[in-house]
Formats: C-alpha cells, structure tokens, sequence
C-alpha cells in the first residue's frame, strides 16, 4: 500500500515537473519566435554550407601572416589581462576569505566589488569602456580584466577558504605576524590551485576576447568582422581554424601544466 | 599506489632525493615567470591608437556616475524592456533544455562504461573541437544559412551548451557504481533498461543542477549574442543604447537589470552546487 503511494506521488512529481518545462519551453520559443521544426530543418542546410564553403584556399593563405598577427595580440591581450587582474584578486581574495580577512567590511568591499564586476557579462563592460575608450586593444584589456577580476576573486576566496586554516593555526601559534602568515602559509598552499584557475581564466578570455574584438574592433575578433561581413568565407574560415588551434593547444598546455602541479 | 611513486623519489642510483616536489615548484616558478613576461610583451605590444587615457579615464568615471546614479529609460518602455529580458531568457533557456535533451544521448555514447571505447573517444574528440569555437562565430556561421535572428542564436548556443553538458553528464554517468550495473546485466537487462532503471534514477539530480548552471551561464551568453550577433533581447538594446544612441542612462538601467538577474541566477547556483557537489567546486 506504502509503496504504492510513494509510487503515485513520484509519478505525479515527474508528471508536474514535464509540464512545466514543456510549457516554459512553448513560451520562450513563442516570445523568441523560435521554430523548432525551421531550426531544424536549417541544421542539415548549415552543415552543407559549412562544408562547401567554409574551407581554406591559397589565396586566403596569402593573408595568415595579418591574421597570425592579429592572434597573437588576442592570444596576449588575454594573458595580460588575466595576471594584472590575477594581481588585484590576490588582495581581494585575501580580504574576502574568512581565514584571512581582517574585517567584515573590508571583506564584504571585496565580495561586492567581485560580484559587480563577475555578474555585469563582459560585453557590456566592453560596451560602456568603448564610449571614452574608443576603439583600441585597450578597451578590450579593459573588459577582460574586470572580468577576470571577478571570477578569478571569487575562485581565490574559495581556495584560501579551503585550503589553509590548519597551517594558519600553526604559524598563529608561533607567533608569527599576519603578513608573515599570508606569505609563508596561505599563499604557498593556494598556489597550486591558483594557477590552476588563472590558466582556467586565461583559455575562458581567449574565447571572450573573440567576441569582446568584434564589438571593439581589435584582435582576432576584428579579423573574423571584417571578413565576414566582406564574404570572404574562406578567410572566415582560416580564421576560425586559427582560433580553434590555438584555443586547443592552449588548453592542452594548461591541462599538462595541471597535471604536474595538482 | 600513485602516491608513493610521487613522494619517494630516487636517482638512478637508488638513493632517495630529499627534496622531494622539484619539479612542481620548478613548473609552478616557469609557469609564473612565463606569464609575467608575455604580460610585459603584450603591453609593448598594444594597438594605442587613439587612446587618451588623461582624458578617457576622467570621462569613463563621469559615465559611470551617470549611468549608475541615475538611470533611465528612454527609447522603449518598462514594458518593453521587460519583453526583452524575457527574450534573453526565452533563448538561454531554449538553448539549455534542447541541449540538455541532445546531450543525455551523447553522454549515455561518451560513458566509457555504457559504450565502447571508439565510439566515446570520438565523441569526445568532436565536443574538444566544438567548445574551442568561440559561441558568437557558431551563431555568425548560423547566421548565413538560417538567417540573423532566434534561430541562429539558439543553434549556436546549443552547439556549445551540448559541449559543454556532454562532458559534465558522461562524468556523472562514470560515477554509477558498478555493481548496479553489473547486477542489472546479469539479470539480462538490456542497454535500455539499464539506462532508465540505473543510471538515469542515480543521477538526475545530477543532471540537473548541471542543466541549471548552465542555464546561468546561457543567460550571460545570449546577453552577448544579443550586442555581438543581433540575435535581438536586452543583449541588442544594450547595444542599441551604446552605439547608436550613446544614451549612458538607458545602458544603465539596461545593466543593473542585468545584473539583478544574473545575481538571483548566481545565488541559486551556488546553493545548487553546496547541496549537491561539496566537495569539487566548478569549473
């Protein structure tokens, strides 16, 4: 009888809970005007074009060295972006965490100031920066560090929360000053699993600077516009191999780099 | 096993080195020198044209009171902009519930312990290449075939979205103790049975706190598919108000209605995840 009453209510948990994403889908692709069947059918559509269109000639290859250039400065716009920003989390991070912090205020600052600057997408960040900006690698430095600066706070306030209270408790013992605690405790023991998030954080920019470079005219970004907007999909495609190229050589070095060090 | 094969180390000779744990500072202090060196690169190396930081600094601050002090709609409604959101919101979750369906499939063919061995790396390999394609260049290359607009947006953020929830869900399926299965195949279960009977009742809850925190992730993303790729919703008249009307109060608002949700998606994760995966936080 138990049983069979659990049985009933599972179902009809299963059966309510259908429902409701089954009508929250008919309202979204009602307010999107989103037609499942076109999106569909579009699919094979996009595949073949993808595959007749989007490849790479010799007359494109005549422009790898522009846009190798034009990579290399997304590539290190990223990374730049990710350690100045490493720099300032590292701070925030360290008056964020309860093991550290020597205020609540201070503490609640570097909580608000993360939560600010992570929850705000980077685009708009990248859109409010270019008003007075304007279009330079700047702009989008810009953008990505106030990203950055919110994730990677955040992951840093995780870390030292996890990581360290027994060491600290150690190093209180003896007496040791606070900024001596911080640099001899807490800092070596994160730092593995900091890198871990920066190297995390440089791959995330990399795929943001795309996107941040098409709003403001820089870097890789620009490139993908420019040629794409002029239909010239074969270079369109050249650039899209060069970013996944990197994005997974990037990825495997950091992935090896974790392995070593975790 | 591991453990002691990296703590004890010992050279050629057989004598065992005292500092153990060489090479992980020696690859943490390159790592480090590395990154602060290509740093310094990329600052030489910068595109300053046109830049005035003496004037643009004193200006962003001005823009920044003006948007955050005093916001304001102008060009549309309150109505309206709230019809927008909901856009937003219509194509991060279309695109999360759609992948989510596709990417259980995939998943159930990438387990290593539900399928065979080349058929999971190749799936594997496939979704590595998928995610290295930044979001906005899927929706662009959509957008030649289906035309700019929710269709394009959708098929590019779903393309990611299963990329990304095919590697959390085959590592869920991975978890699935063996035994279940391993007691279900000697009864003479079939691949199917398994699936329903063992591995979906073990780990949708799983599932789907995944589902929902890339969910959060989707709402950021279709923000910007909106600015970059006129996919339409509050991304394009963020973009609208910036661009075209450098209307610094309607971007204003236009954020903090961001923000707002964005933060209330933020908190609901994070509870997701104490409850149901303390020990490993995300990534």
């Amino acid at each position: 009888m138990n049983e069979k009453v659990m049985r009933n209510h599972r179902k009809r948990q299963t059966i309510i809970f259908s429902i409701i994403i089954i009508v929250l889908t008919y309202l979204s692709s009602d307010i999107t005007n989103f037609n499942i069947i076109h999106g569909i059918a579009t699919l094979p559509e996009a595949v073949k074009w993808i595959f007749s269109n989007l490849f790479i000639n010799g007359e494109t290859l005549e422009r790898l060295p522009k846009i190798l250039e034009k990579l290399a400065e997304t590539i290190l716009m990223s990374i730049a972006a990710t350690t100045t920003a490493t720099v300032v989390s590292i701070f925030l991070g360290i008056m964020g965490s309860k093991t550290t912090g020597t205020s609540t205020a201070l503490g609640m600052f570097a909580r608000f100031v993360a939560s600010i600057a992570r929850n705000i997408p980077v685009v708009a960040w990248a859109l409010i920066l270019l008003l007075s900006f304007g279009q330079n690698s700047v702009t989008g430095y810009l953008a990505l560090f106030v990203g950055s600066v919110g994730f990677l706070t955040r992951a840093f306030i995780e870390s030292i929360d996890e990581a360290s209270l027994s060491a600290v408790e150690a190093l209180r013992a003896t007496g040791a000053t606070y900024f001596q605690i911080v640099y001899k405790a807490v800092i070596p023991q994160c730092l593995p699993q900091m890198i871990s998030w920066i190297l995390f954080m440089i791959e995330t920019n990399i795929r943001s600077a795309t996107l941040v470079g098409i709003l403001t005219g820089t870097g890789i970004g620009y490139s993908f516009d420019l040629y794409y907007k002029t239909l010239n999909y074969n270079a369109v495609a050249l650039v899209t191999f060069s970013i996944v190229l990197s994005v997974i050589v990037i990825e495997l070095i950091s992935n090896h780099i974790r392995k070593v060090i975790l | 096993m591991e453990a002691t094969a990296t703590y004890i180390k010992r050279k050629s000779n057989g004598q065992i080195t005292i500092k153990s744990g060489n090479k992980v500072e020696r690859v943490i202090r390159w790592t480090l020198i590395l990154l602060t060196l290509l740093t310094v690169v990329a600052f030489m190396f910068f595109n300053y044209a046109g830049l005035d930081l003496a004037k643009a600094i004193p200006e962003t601050a001005y823009n920044l009171k003006t948007m955050f002090l005093e916001p304001g709609l102008s060009h549309f409604s309150w109505g309206e902009a709230i019809y927008q959101v909901g856009i937003t919101l219509g194509l991060a979750f279309l695109a999360t519930i759609l992948g989510a369906v596709i990417a259980f499939f995939l998943a159930l063919m990438a387990a290593t312990n539900l399928s065979n061995r080349w058929v999971s790396k190749t799936i594997r390999v496939v979704v590595a290449f998928i995610r290295a394609v930044p979001t906005v260049l899927w929706v662009l290359i959509f957008a030649i075939s289906a035309g700019l607009g929710s269709e394009a947006a959708v098929l590019g953020m779903l393309f990611h979205s299963i990329a990304y929830l095919v590697k959390a869900f085959s590592e869920a399926f991975e978890e699935v103790d063996k035994g279940i299965l391993e007691a279900l195949r000697s009864t003479g279960a079939s691949w199917w049975h398994i699936v329903t009977h063992a591995i979906l009742p073990s780990t949708f809850t799983y599932l789907l706190s995944w589902t929902f925190l890339r969910f959060e992730i989707n709402f950021s993303v279709a923000v910007a598919m909106g600015a970059a790729a006129g996919a339409g919703g509050i991304g394009f008249e963020l973009f609208m108000a910036s661009g075209f009307y450098f209307d610094l109060r309607e971007v204003g608002l236009i954020t903090y209605m961001i923000l707002l949700l964005a933060i209330i998606l933020e908190i609901i994760s994070t509870r997701l995840k104490s409850r149901y995966f303390p020990a490993t936080s995300t990534n």
